[in-house]
């Protein structure tokens, strides 16, 4: 559990976060969304102390980060800065075992982590693990980066637009693997991102910030269908609001009793893809079946078209 | 397609013809080389001396095998050759050089007059100038390693030593310099090196933390480092002048420091002086490369929990180390070369032998002290850029199967 409590930061004249109060529940992940030089990267390094607040507290597990000296405070969060900032003069092993061997961890476990994390990001340890970062391409770079962020396995995360240099599909993947670590150790994620896709898919809030200030802290659900000002909508992109929502269900919600002709469509995929099928094929419905095979009904475009429409909307 | 590849077919067969350019002008060089004298004879050390050319200084079969590995070594270097056969042919005339250049000190030496000396002339000086540029030309486009290169150096370390120990130049004239004052000569070596080495260790235990300060504290910075740089400015003879007076009144009024060896002149006031220019491009290189170390970088190591220590050791020094080990061996290549002042207020060192031959207008005693200067310094240059390429390049280290 993350509070931020009434944080401003000012350089000398000029307030670049004003008077921001969020609170992250722990095992959630939080997304900062905004334009550039909207105060995203001051928010999350106030968090771990490398930008001093001119005002406010900020407290982790009820803690007060003040109570602790900034570096043990560090030690105990995972920090993935933006554009990854490895050590240029160690090999990838070493620049991910950097905070266990700060916090004195066993050498075998440590080299166990390493493996371990680097098997986890799709880069083979015995010809990874001994390179230098400057033989790896940018997107090797950022995920090393993350894994080095992880290694000490914090309670807390924080990360700098972490997947900036990924192509879509190695994004998508780390996405996953992201979420997956972090529903197995339960981690605290606060992530800033310029991806509205990917503040949606991995966000279960979103704060969107703008010239300092905090305009939304809600869920992407809310924030897509109650945006609290014109910028909170523009931002998330007016026209590709409905495929937004859709995103975020699955067809197993949307599944009704019935059959239909063709190729069927799996229930954890998202009503997106489903929508996004049936216009493919020019089908009205198609069946829907489990990740296991078994039947489970059909989906229809007219429900589809439903669950893309802003709630309380009626048909005409 | 065909045809530009039949151009640049075209291209490579012309250029079988064409000649090397860097290797027409060497043997330029070694042809003017042939045309000078190749060893003087002087009745005497001070004495002007007569000229011999190759085939009078040599005997006929001698001046023959020379004349031949040359004119080779010379055609090899003008056509496009592989830098290997360019590299063995320039080793191969250097040798024959140095064994020709002993024969001739035998043959010329007259028997019975101990006071007659045989020295290289300009042409000697002139042909090996022009196999040693073929040398070097040929390892540049080898692109030897940081290892390679010292090897290199240690080859001819050991070549040089065996010549010396064999006594086959024993008859020339800078050995007989040596051979009358061989004890003085290690004397001065080790004051030479003491002054030299010395100064640096000094220079970077007192530069390092002061450049590290500068890097930490900005407000000092500019004020040192324009302290170092008039220091700098000051002409080496003056700051010992200088350096007298203070040196001296801590000999006479401090208890002990003339026990040490503080007084104001000697080694004393001249390792003071090579300090305190060492200390300039010691602090100077020491900031610039923690300024180099990239911001994200050192983000990163506060990041992840490192103390400002921690930082400064596991980070910043190792980033900065290379700009720092160029100082170093700006410093100590400097330093090689200023210590031979040392010897005008007596510091000991090569110049003793400098000065003395200048005073005693001894050619032979002034090379005594310039060659060993020269090499000293060309060898602490080789094997710190060695230092400082092995330090930069992690990666390229690395991917060496
Ligand atoms: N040390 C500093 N001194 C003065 N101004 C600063 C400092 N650091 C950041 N700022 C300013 O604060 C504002 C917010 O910067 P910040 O890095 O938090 O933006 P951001 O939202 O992360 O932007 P981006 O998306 O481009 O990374 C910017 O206008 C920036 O110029
Ligand atoms: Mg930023």
């Amino acid at each position: 559990m993350i509070d931020i409590d009434t944080i401003t930061k000012r350089y000398d004249d000029t307030e670049v976060v004003s008077d921001v109060s969020l609170s992250v529940p722990a095992g959630s992940i939080a997304v900062i969304v905004g334009t550039s030089g909207s105060g995203k990267t001051t928010l999350l390094r106030m968090i771990n102390r490398l930008v001093e607040p001119t005002s406010g507290r900020i407290r982790i597990d009820g803690q007060d980060t003040h109570s602790l000296s900034p570096h043990v405070l560090r030690r105990k969060i995972g920090y993935a800065i933006q554009g990854h900032g490895l050590f240029p003069h160690r090999t990838v092993a070493q620049n991910i075992a950097t905070v266990p061997k700060l916090l004195g961890w066993e050498p075998a476990r440590i080299k166990q982590r390493v493996a371990d994390l680097l098997t986890l990001f799709q880069l083979d340890p015995a010809a990874y693990g001994p390179r230098y970062p400057s033989a790896l391409s940018g997107g090797q770079q950022q995920r090393v980066g993350v894994a080095r962020a992880l290694a000490a396995e914090p309670a807390v995360l924080l990360m700098d637009e972490p997947f900036g240099a990924l192509d879509p599909v190695i994004r998508a993947k780390a996405q996953d693997d992201l979420r997956a670590i972090q529903r197995r150790f339960g981690t605290t994620i606060i992530m800033v991102t310029h991806d509205m896709e990917e503040a949606i898919h991995l966000g279960d809030r979103i704060a969107v910030m703008d010239g300092g200030r905090l305009l939304q802290y809600a869920s992407p659900t809310e924030i897509l269908t109650a945006p609290a000002t014109g910028f909170v909508e523009s931002l998330l992109g007016a026209a590709d609001r409905p495929f937004r929502l859709l995103s975020l269900t699955t067809l197993a919600d949307v599944v009704e009793p019935g059959t239909a002709d063709g190729a069927p469509l799996s229930a954890d995929a998202t009503a997106r893809d489903g929508l996004s099928a049936l216009l493919w094929t020019g089908r009205d419905a198609a069946p829907v079946q489990s990740a296991d095979g078994a039947p489970l009904g059909r989906v229809t475009r007219a429900r589809l078209m439903a669950a893309a429409r802003l709630p309380g909307q009626a048909p005409v | 397609m065909a045809l530009s590849a039949a151009i640049q077919g075209g291209r490579a067969g012309a250029a079988r013809f064409r000649p090397d350019r860097i290797g027409l002008v060497i043997s330029l060089v070694a042809l003017g080389g042939l045309c000078l004298p190749f060893a003087t004879v002087k009745p005497n050390r001070i004495l002007a001396g007569v000229a011999k050319t190759i085939l009078e200084a040599l005997p006929q079969t001698g001046s023959i095998l020379l004349l031949a590995v040359l004119f080779v070594a010379i055609t090899i270097a003008c056509l496009r050759s592989p830098a290997w056969l360019r590299l063995g042919a320039s080793v191969l005339v250097l040798l024959a050089l140095a064994g020709a250049i002993g024969v001739s000190g035998i043959v010329l030496t007259p028997s019975g007059n101990p006071y007659a000396r045989v020295a290289p002339a300009a042409g000697f000086w002139l042909l090996a100038f022009a196999m040693a540029l073929l040398t070097a030309d040929a390892l540049t486009r080898l692109r030897p390693g940081p290892f390679g290169r010292v090897a290199a150096l240690a080859a001819t370390a050991v070549v040089f030593g065996f010549i010396l120990k064999s006594g086959l130049w024993d008859n020339l004239s800078i050995l007989k310099e040596y051979a009358v004052r061989a004890d003085s000569f290690w004397a001065a070596a080790a004051a030479h090196v003491e002054l030299a080495l010395g100064s640096l260790v000094a220079a970077v235990a007192f530069g390092l933390p002061i450049g590290i300060l500068c890097h930490r504290v900005p407000k000092i910075r500019d004020a040192v480092l324009n302290a170092l740089n008039i220091v700098q400015t000051v002409p080496s003879i003056a700051l010992f002048g200088l350096l007298i007076a203070p040196l001296g009144w801590i000999a006479v009024h401090v208890p002990g420091a003339k026990a040490i060896g503080i007084q104001g002149i000697g080694m004393a006031p001249a390792f003071v002086a090579l300090f305190l220019y060492s200390l300039l491009p010691v602090v100077a290189n020491t900031v610039a490369g923690l300024a180099a170390v990239s911001p994200s970088a050192n983000d990163a190591a506060r990041g992840m929990g490192m103390t400002e220590r921690e930082r400064l050791f596991q980070v910043e020094l190792p980033l900065a180390l290379p700009v720092i080990i160029t100082g170093i061996r700006i410093v100590l290549v400097q330093n090689i070369g200023l210590a031979t002042i040392a010897a005008l207020i007596g510091g000991g060192g090569f110049g003793v032998f400098v000065f003395q031959g200048i005073g005693q207008t001894a050619i032979d005693l002034v090379l005594l002290g310039t060659v060993p200067t020269v090499a000293l310094a060309f060898a602490a240059a080789v094997i710190l850029d060695a230092v400082v390429e092995l330090l930069s390049t992690p990666s390229v280290r690395d991917s060496a199967p």
